[in-house]
């Protein structure tokens, strides 16, 4: 498999990596992964109607995991549905010897790849890409005095706006693996296996999209950072 | 003798993973001491800390309104045929 490149979308089945064989020791985590293989087997032996309750915890996952590849919701949507519907007729091929939510993403990031590529919006993507490289450094704006932004200040659409713009504003490797990893928090091998990239390409990507994201967030949404004077001449709105 | 003092371009390099606590021991005592000394360095930490701990909160995506209606439609379409 190759380090930078993305996993052959012909195989929209996955297979686990073992890199996600599920070893749970929180308690918490263990009973609903029970659970979910509970209704996994119920499923599979015909009681179709409860993968409605097994699908409803990753509704916002397979939407946000599509829309971090297709940036655009309707296309998102769509993508979204064709997985949901090709996890739920292929159920069976589910081992379990990974995580569901896992296997689920696996299918919906193979089913966005290849409704981009029909749609020809990898050409784009692909110059974005070739211009990003895990290998050159990236140095973070020099801002000595971070303010923290509280997060009540998320109540105010105006952060919201300036996240989720930060987020489109990243490169598409760089941007599907903070997608999983901070904002659906998978774990590094998890979402390395759900991207079919290797652990260490999700932590140097995660490094570069973390920078980025910080630094579109400081100090002002306007993306100005100092006056004429060198101060500060913009404060933050939240 | 190892060296003790650790560079701005060192640091902010393992930034993330220190966040992730997924660095040596030897390392994250080194990071540590240049942190306590190094306003940028710290700035940078306590900034993409705070831009995680953002992300991660449900309020910022929303899903498109009437998602999983839609989706539970076309499941249960899906179901009769």
């Amino acid at each position: 498999m190759s380090d930078q490149g993305e996993r052959p979308e012909v195989l929209t089945m996955p297979s686990t990596s073992p890199a996600t064989v599920v070893d749970v020791t929180d308690p918490v985590l263990a009973s609903k992964l029970e659970r979910e293989r509970i209704l996994i087997t119920r499923i599979c032996a015909g009681e179709k109607a409860l993968f409605y309750e097994l699908i409803q915890p990753y509704e916002r996952a397979v939407f946000l995991a599509a829309n971090s590849i297709l940036q655009n919701e309707h296309d998102a949507e769509e993508a979204a549905q064709d997985a949901v519907l090709k996890a739920f007729t292929h159920l069976a091929r589910f081992r379990g010897d990974s995580r569901f939510s896992t296997w689920l993403i696996q299918i919906v990031i193979n089913e966005a790849r290849m409704k981009r590529r029909k749609e020809r919006k990898h050409l784009y993507d692909s110059i974005d890409e070739s211009q990003s490289s895990d290998d050159k450094d990236y140095l973070p704006q020099d801002l000595a005095d971070w303010r923290e932004i509280p997060s009540e200040a998320l109540q105010q659409k105006e952060l919201r706006d300036a996240l989720r713009r930060a987020i489109d504003a990243l490169s598409p490797i760089y941007r599907q693996v903070f997608m999983l990893r901070d904002v659906q928090q998978m774990s590094i091998a998890e979402t390395a296996a759900a991207l079919g990239i290797t652990e260490a390409s999700v932590k140097t990507r995660l490094l570069r999209a973390r920078l980025q994201v910080r630094d579109a967030l400081a100090p002002g949404y306007d993306g100005k950072w100092t006056g004429n004077d060198g101060h500060w001449n913009k404060v933050r709105p939240w | 003798m190892k060296r003790l003092t650790i560079s701005c371009s060192e640091v902010i390099q393992e930034i993330s993973n220190y966040l992730e606590h997924d660095v040596p021991g030897e390392l994250r005592a080194r990071m540590e001491i240049h942190l306590v000394d190094c306003a940028h360095c710290h700035a940078v930490l306590d900034g993409v800390h705070n831009t995680i701990s953002l992300v991660s909160d449900g309020r910022v995506f929303d899903l498109p309104n009437g998602f999983a209606t839609r989706l539970y439609s076309k499941l249960k379409t899906a179901d009769d045929d």
